[in-house]
């Protein structure tokens, strides 16, 4: 658990310490840290851990044929496979969207740069109904695409595009301010040794910014592969085409299943720390670049 | 990263592209931006308003609606300053101080927003529920906490956990000790220190973790679903109410209680960029002021 993202944390933190030996002269130390891990353990550790008691009461057997159903089975594929495909599309047009954003001059840029933040503010319910209202066989889009067979509400093809919504921000923010600290003298040496613009891109902007580019990728897909609110309104939630792993959990809940939905639960968890630890690792790269 | 940085402005010739490139990237960006941010938005004004703007009204003047905002209100009002003190308290102690284990805790306190917000609610059911660890206890002492207010106050703690305390933490880090031991060397006592040196120096920062930490507390779905028990006119939060007229074919008053969580999205966006302009600014002066004396005049 604390292996190589932990270390790139703590090197992170390391120059803060410049205090040396005159260090817990300020008051409050045990204070602090005693309500933090008081509150982190109330609200956080311990009802998470309930989540692994509670799925010892299965039996391996048991747990195995919860997790691999060919419903629950149907479910991961199209949660991650949704969420990679919105992450892809996130990558490109993030780093679009940020490149747009810290190189050029265009009028209303500041509304636009505000604007970017709206789906972490935008409730994910809300998003979910006017997304499918766009997309109906009788919204402002859908109606253009039915007529030609394109049908993006209530199908697989809906989910990602919500995703897409919910999963925007991350790119854009974390390439942005590392794209605003590289140094144009490097561009001007690659122009002047004869690179054409876009060898320049790909070979000394790129790798410059490539672990920010990771970094809101991984969580942009995190964040898709958990969401619910603005996915189930736009799914149309039929089981083994278009069920999300979430629904599932829910689902099994409503039947009072409770054993059931706690080791598909299990899964996510596991995954979605997973994720949190590569993204943490990603984020030590990116400081060890921007220092050296 | 706190060194001023000068913006040294110096031929652009080879660091830009041609001007068709230029715009043809400007297009497809905010070609990008119009189609998954903005039209979003002018769906939701336009779906509240079809019937017309006293269809919009009646819809917000139901007594279930109603309900539903108080309920949401009072979920925010409980679960932000909840998450404000542990926030305050753990980037006090992240920040100014060395300890083993640090790093481990930092991605502990991020361990919220990694988990599906449905897991989130799935967890409290397994502890408060009524198969739970205490639910028998609860049962027999007639407390109600998944199903009722209290259950849907504590999956929104939990969503919303990381996010005062995520923004203090490197702003925290970024400033040192220096000054909140100067203000102890000349006698302060603990709680001066920090109401007269540390409060005024991450004002900006608290504020901009709990707007988004109050958008996100108003705002949640998933996990307030799974605790919430969909009781129309008890349980219900805006979000849920949302979901409720929708599947009801009340489309008008479905949008028209979305519209006012699209209002509140846009303010929170308005009032963080006014805090990021402000903060810029004063960034800039900071970076402007003559180098032998480096310290702002904030502690007034």
């Amino acid at each position: 658990m604390s292996g190589a993202p932990s270390s790139a944390l703590s090197s992170a933190a390391a120059p803060v310490s410049r205090s040396g030996g005159t260090r817990r002269v300020l008051p409050g130390f045990n204070l602090t840290l005693g309500y933090t891990l008081f509150y982190l353990c109330l609200i956080v550790l311990i009802p998470l851990s309930a989540l692994v008691f509670k799925t010892f009461t299965l039996t391996w057997d048991q747990f195995w044929v919860a997790v691999t159903a060919p419903r629950v089975m149907a479910s991961y594929r199209l949660t991650f496979g949704a969420s990679f495909i919105a992450a892809l599309v996130n990558l490109v047009f993030g780093l679009l969207v940020a490149w747009v954003l810290v190189r050029y001059k265009f009028p209303g840029k500041k509304i636009v740069d505000a604007l970017v933040d709206l789906p972490f503010a935008l409730p994910t319910a809300v998003a979910g109904i006017s997304l499918t209202a766009l997309l109906a066989g009788n919204g402002w889009i859908g109606q253009y695409l039915e007529p030609h067979g394109i049908k993006l509400a209530f199908t697989p093809a809906g989910i990602v595009i919500a995703l897409i919504f919910i999963g925007l921000p991350f790119v854009v923010r974390t390439v942005q301010p590392v794209l605003e600290d590289t140094e144009k003298e490097l561009e001007e040496a690659a122009t002047s040794l004869g690179a054409t613009r876009l060898q320049t891109f790909t070979r000394v902007i790129l790798p410059s910014i490539l672990p920010a580019l990771l970094t809101g990728f991984a969580m942009a897909f995190a964040r898709a592969v958990g969401e619910y609110g603005s996915v189930i309104f736009i799914a149309g939630n039929m089981p083994m085409v278009s069920e999300i792993t979430p629904l599932i959990i829910i689902g099994k809940l409503e039947q009072y299943d409770y054993a059931g939905a706690t080791a598909v639960a299990l899964v996510m968890l596991v995954i979605s720390f997973m994720l949190l630890l590569v993204i943490n690792a990603l984020q030590g790269w990116q400081r060890r670049r921007s220092a050296t | 990263m706190s060194a001023p940085q000068k913006v040294i402005r110096r031929a652009r010739a080879g660091t830009t592209e041609a001007p068709w490139v230029r715009w043809t990237l400007i297009g497809l960006a905010l070609l990008f931006m119009f189609l998954f941010l903005v039209l979003p938005l002018a769906a939701v004004a336009t779906e509240a308003l079809r019937k017309g703007f006293g269809a919009y009204v009646e819809a917000l003047k139901e007594p279930d609606a109603w309900s539903a905002i108080r309920l949401t209100l009072i979920t925010a009002a409980i679960a932000v300053p909840l998450n404000l003190v542990f926030g305050i308290a753990a980037a006090w102690a992240i920040a100014k101080y060395e300890f083993r284990g640090k790093a481990v805790l930092t991605t502990l306190v991020d361990l919220p927003f990694a988990v599906s917000p449905v897991v989130a609610g799935l967890i409290y059911v397994l502890v408060f529920g009524a198969q739970g660890w205490l639910g028998p206890w609860l049962a027999a002492h007639d407390i109600k906490i998944i199903f009722a207010v209290p259950g849907i106050v504590l999956a929104t703690v939990f969503v919303t956990f990381p996010f005062i305390a995520r923004e203090l933490i490197p702003l925290m880090q970024a400033q040192g000790t220096d000054e909140e031991q100067a203000a102890i060397v000349l006698g302060a006592t603990g709680w001066q220190t920090f109401s007269r040196v540390t409060l005024p120096n991450i004002k900006w920062g608290l504020l901009y973790g709990v707007i988004l930490c109050n958008a996100r507390a108003m705002g949640e779905f998933g996990a307030v679903s799974v605790v919430s028990g969909h009781i129309r006119g008890q349980t219900n939060t805006m979000p849920l109410h949302v979901e409720v007229l929708y599947n009801e074919y009340q489309s008008v008053a479905a949008f028209a209680v979305a519209s006012l969580l699209a209002i509140l999205a846009l303010v929170t966006l308005v009032i963080k960029s006014v805090i990021e302009w402000r903060h810029e600014r004063e960034m800039k002066a900071i970076a402007e002021l003559p180098p032998e004396r480096p310290q702002p005049a904030t502690a007034a």
